[in-house]
């Protein structure tokens, strides 16, 4: 397993704040995200965890406080917002594979038309990345005829193949019939093993306790609770996050 | 919630962000402005300066004959209007009826599946024009005693339900084949029946999606119903030919054409605001 790299963090998020209309999603979020570490966000739906990943992409306009990836201000008025999101991949709950192109297109398509690769170059990379999660024999099926594990492998090879420094994964086993979440969970797994950065946004909370380094409990757009994964699940301090922890545990 | 929008005071960073972009909004702002006055100036000195441009507004732009031709304009108009009305109504009935029946799935309806295919593909294909003669001309032609002498304007109001029936109903039958199954098969699973599932459930949705195309159709409608002029209805196009014989002069062709433009304004920006509408309401998270 890569080590993390504790000398400068990899994203940091001062005083996030996010709101639409009158309704605050973000009051005041801190985050702090280190080369190769694991972050999970959890809590209830409506926290703001999705919310908090969409302004990490630059999806989502942040109405106060400031982002840096690796030094620059990614939320500066004047930065390049197309060539940031390169960098910060996102995958979705629902996967957005895109229906009219074959599985290997998918993959493909930002390699070629955003970093500029060549067509066998890219397809290089993306049927290098099939073989690893092995759909390489799927490389010209579309995504309809797939298993909603298989697309969501799909997704989050799509995002990865492009080497983002950050990889924010947004509830990606919510959407998914149980039996096909474990495949799923294993790619995370194996990403992470190969050094990746990732905040994930998770219901799954003996995956975040295995697997993160790091875990942040979302309340009402605030940071209730934050610790080492470990002794996050083991020791909660907080009543709210006691709460959560019961219910959940408890189904 | 811990602060309201109240209590929150944004930061310097963010004050600095918004000015940041207030400042860049100006500019682009500005910039527009500026090219599109250039663009005006430019277009404008090339017309004036072509060697003919005093003869063309001379007999293009009268406005004291415009000013003469306006009454017989507005009154033929007012005619096409009517027929613009009837017209419409009519369309969107006979054009969902070929629709619901283009969709009927069971073989006993074969017939009428047939029929309505024919219609469609026939009328799509003939020119209005060709239309417009063989209703205006035939169907007097017949010589049918107890009809009695049918005024021209219903003979054109039924050449143009005929042709654009026939496109509304393929935008119709475009709309309910883009819902999902998924939605009949919820509506049926609940014990509706077809009709009604059709009724309730897929015709509200699919009418909503295809709203923009249909808008479109009913703009082409507008100009359109000026085509009945051909078979001698007195409409503003057929009284701005009169009056152009009259003065020798093109202007009331051009204040006809003026005031169609203006009855369609409405009509446009109204199909602008929906599909907006519809667009906003499909559309989840923000607009990249």
């Amino acid at each position: 397993m890569t080590e993390i790299d504790w000398s400068k963090p990899r994203l940091l998020a001062r005083g996030i704040r996010k709101s639409f209309d009158d309704r605050v999603i973000l009051d005041s979020v801190d985050l702090e995200v280190y080369p190769g570490q694991i972050v999970a966000l959890i809590g209830s739906s409506g926290s703001g965890k999705s919310t908090l990943l969409r302004c990490l992409n630059l999806i989502e306009e942040i109405n106060d406080g400031q982002i840096w990836l690796e030094g620059e201000d990614i939320s500066a008025p004047g930065v390049d917002q197309d060539r940031i999101r390169q960098e910060v991949g996102l995958v979705f709950q629902s996967y957005n594979l895109f229906a009219h192109l074959s599985i290997l297109d998918n993959i493909t398509l930002a390699l070629r038309h955003v970093q500029g690769k060549s067509k066998a170059e890219a397809e290089e990379i993306a049927l290098q990345w099939l073989g690893r999660i092995g759909l390489a024999d799927k490389a010209q099926s579309f995504p309809d005829k797939l298993s909603g594990g298989q697309q969501q492998r799909t997704a989050i090879v799509r995002a990865v193949a492009l080497n983002p420094k950050l990889l924010l994964l947004d509830e990606v086993t919510s959407a998914l019939d149980p039996e096909l979440v474990g495949e799923v969970l294993d790619l995370i797994k194996d990403l992470k093993q190969s050094g990746t950065t990732i905040v994930m946004a998770t219901h799954e909370l003996s995956f975040a306790r295995d697997v993160a380094d790091w875990v942040i409990f979302l309340d009402k757009g605030l940071i209730a609770e934050e610790g080492e994964a470990a002794e996050f699940f083991r020791n909660p301090k907080q009543p709210r996050t006691k709460e959560f922890l019961a219910r959940l545990t408890a189904r | 919630m811990t602060s309201t929008a109240n209590d929150y005071q944004p930061s310097e960073v963010e004050l600095a962000r918004r000015a940041f972009r207030l400042e860049r909004k100006r500019k682009s702002t500005w910039i527009a402005i500026a090219s599109t006055l250039g663009f005006a100036v430019i277009v404008g000195f090339g017309l004036v300066s072509t060697p003919g441009w005093s003869r063309v507004t001379e007999s293009f732009f009268n406005v004291e004959i415009g000013i003469e031709a306006f009454p017989r304009i507005i009154e033929g108009l007012w005619l096409n209007i009517r027929v613009l009305f009837f017209t419409s109504i009519s369309v969107v009935i006979v054009g969902m009826l070929f629709a619901l029946l283009r969709t009927l799935r069971n073989p006993v309806f074969f017939p009428l599946r047939l029929f309505a295919h024919g219609y469609v593909d026939f009328f799509r294909g003939l020119p209005l024009i060709i239309t417009l003669y063989l209703v205006g001309f035939g169907i007097p032609g017949l010589r049918l005693e107890w009809l009695g002498r049918i005024p021209v304007e219903v003979l054109g109001t039924v050449a143009l339900t005929l042709t654009y029936s026939a496109y509304v109903s393929e935008v119709f039958r475009a709309g309910i084949e883009s819902i999902h199954p998924s939605q009949r098969l919820a509506a049926r699973s609940l014990g509706l029946s077809y009709g009604k599932s059709m009724r309730l459930v897929v015709l509200p949705q699919a009418i909503r999606r295809v709203a923009p195309p249909l808008m479109n159709d009913f703009v082409a409608l507008q100009k359109d119903v000026g085509l009945i002029s051909v078979l001698g209805a007195i409409d503003a196009v057929r009284g701005a030919q009169i009056e152009v014989a009259k003065y020798a002069n093109f202007t009331p062709y051009i204040l006809s054409g003026i005031l169609f433009v203006l009855l369609a304004i409405p009509t446009v920006r109204f199909t602008d605001r929906i599909s907006r509408k519809l667009a906003q309401r499909e559309q989840t998270g923000s607009a990249l």
